[in-house]
């Protein structure tokens, strides 16, 4: 009985302003997938991050022949001597957590199978190009690769050090941008959802007074006057979620594409999609229903 | 049923109140005309009954309770034991003469089962036996006003307040109206009718409490409308 009452009155509520109940589906839908993208950029960049920083390394080329550097190109090759004397200064230095040799085979190897995919390029790296290294584990991929780079720079056998955070930093500083501008519209939406879900219960209220002064002329409770309005937001809420839902399965898909340009792919699990899912879902009722319920305590007071 | 202890109300940015120290009792099923012209505190007298309104000063006891100390959310249960009835009706148009009469007791969580009983009877008892699919529009005033004191009375109200019921219907009609209300009073209900038709007053012969600027001017048992003092 009550609830069929309660969703009767909704029902008129929600067909009586329709255009509102519209306009006010799609600002939550664009304002919650948006929202739901800022989490999943933030979820993607957390992920990338602490997948590749566990790989990222300090490469210390060695001469071999043909060297990057002047340096090199006067002394030539690298000698059992000098190798070893740069792998002591290695694992000297504190900021080190290990120290691997790599030959010039074992480099191509690994260059081989990483860019698999591309077998141009792979064809067009013969034996020889690549020189041996000393793969470097640093204890913190951002701070100690410059105190390491300068204590070898410049040592005998020494070509080039190669950082692979620097490359990364830029990447990241890309996505945190994203990110950024991403909540930074989500959060202007939000407002303009809020007030629109103000305005829409509102109206909402005004053409149902004579309803609602009956109500409470012959003495039913708040719960029962306001709650039919609270049930309208909700609802429209809930729409505006299901759309956001769809539109964030499609984020994830984007954002799934985008790693395959990476050689290492960062792809967020159907459970992380979920978690953002759900928490749009409650910051979407929440957003609805703390606005109606709020917007009520003004217009239909007992 | 009904208590006033020198109650005064002044509303915000008036000089005059709009009540001045009124102290006043209305037995349980007693009917009661309260008469005085346009300005005199009728309705404010009613609104603060209903406790639409706060007095500024004074205490009021309905149905045993002290308006004062009663919360905001049990006002509805205060609601629920008085009936109303205006002098615009206030039916709902897009519901026939049944469902506005249903209205009242669907939104207090009456169940379905009751509301299919008692509906009909109320119906039948203001003389509208037949028209409950009849829409407002289709109604003439005398009719509409039925269908308001059916919803006021659906709930069977301790205490029945009416505003002018009268004052949008010619006097033959006004009388089937009286009639009602009558009827009403005689099943124990408390009725309190505030008016300015002379005429129902005088044939009636029932307590008539007079209001002029906000004060008691005249309380008779068996009273007239304009007698003077």
């Amino acid at each position: 009985m009550r609830a069929q009452f309660i969703f009767g009155e909704v029902w008129v509520g929600l067909r009586r302003n329709l255009t509102m109940t519209v306009a006010l589906i799609v600002v939550v839908a664009i304002s919650l997938s948006l929202l739901g993208t800022g989490l999943l950029v933030v979820k993607q960049v957390n992920h990338t991050r602490s997948l590749w920083q566990s790989k990222v390394e300090l490469s210390i080329f060695l001469c071999d022949n043909n060297p990057l550097s002047t340096q090199c190109t006067k002394s030539g090759p690298a000698t059992n001597v000098q190798t070893a004397q740069i792998q002591a200064t290695l694992k000297k230095l504190p900021q080190v957590v290990s120290v691997t040799y790599k030959t010039q085979a074992e480099n191509l190897a690994q260059f081989r199978k990483e860019f698999a995919y591309d077998p141009i390029f792979v064809n067009s790296v013969q034996p020889g190009d690549i020189p041996a290294s000393f793969q470097v584990k640093l204890r913190n991929a951002q701070a100690d690769a410059g105190p390491v780079t300068a204590a070898v720079t410049g040592m005998a056998g020494v070509d080039s050090v190669g950082n692979d955070s620097t490359i990364l930093t830029n990447f990241y500083r890309l996505l945190d941008g994203a990110r950024n501008a991403v909540i930074v519209v989500a959060i202007i939406l939000i407002v303009a959802a809020i007030l629109l879900v103000a305005n829409t219960i509102r109206l909402s209220a005004f053409n149902r007074r004579r309803e609602t002064a009956i109500m409470r002329l012959v003495g039913a409770s708040n719960f029962y006057v306001q709650l039919p309005f609270l049930v309208e937001g909700m609802i429209a809420g809930l729409f505006g979620w299901l759309v956001a839902v769809g539109l964030l399965v499609g984020a994830k898909a984007g954002l799934d594409g985008f790693q395959s340009y990476f050689p290492f792919r960062a792809q967020l699990s159907v459970s992380d999609l979920v978690e953002v899912v759900l928490v749009t879902m409650v910051l979407g009722l929440l957003l609805c229903g703390g606005t109606s319920f709020l917007t009520l305590r003004r217009f239909l007071r007992v | 049923m009904i208590h006033f202890e020198s109650v005064t109300k002044t509303y915000p940015n008036q000089s005059r109140p709009a009540l001045e120290s009124v102290d006043l009792d209305v037995e349980k099923g007693e009917f009661v005309f309260l008469v005085g012209p346009s300005g005199s505190g009728k309705s404010t007298f009613l609104r603060l009954i209903l406790r639409e309104e706060r007095p500024t000063d004074g205490r009021i006891y309905v149905a045993g309770r002290d308006l004062a100390r009663l919360t905001t959310w049990k006002v509805p249960q205060l609601r629920r034991r008085i009936g109303c009835v205006f002098q615009d009706f206030r039916l709902l148009p897009g519901k026939n003469v049944y469902q506005n009469v249903a209205f009242a007791l669907e939104v207090i969580g009456k169940p379905r089962r009751f509301i299919r009983k008692v509906v009909p009877e109320v119906i039948d008892l203001v003389g509208l036996e037949g028209k409950g699919d009849r829409m407002p529009d289709e109604l003439s005033g005398g009719e509409q006003q039925r269908v308001a004191m059916a919803r006021a009375f659906v709930n069977r109200p301790m205490i029945l307040l009416a505003d002018e019921p009268t004052g949008n219907i010619d006097p033959a009609t006004s009388i089937g109206i009286m009639k009602v209300l009558d009827r009403i009073n005689r099943t124990g209900t408390t009725v309190m009718m505030a008016t300015h038709d002379a005429a129902i007053v005088d044939s009636m012969r029932k307590r008539v409490i007079e209001l002029e600027y906000g004060k008691v001017v005249r309380d008779q048992s068996r009273g007239v409308y304009g007698q003077a003092y």
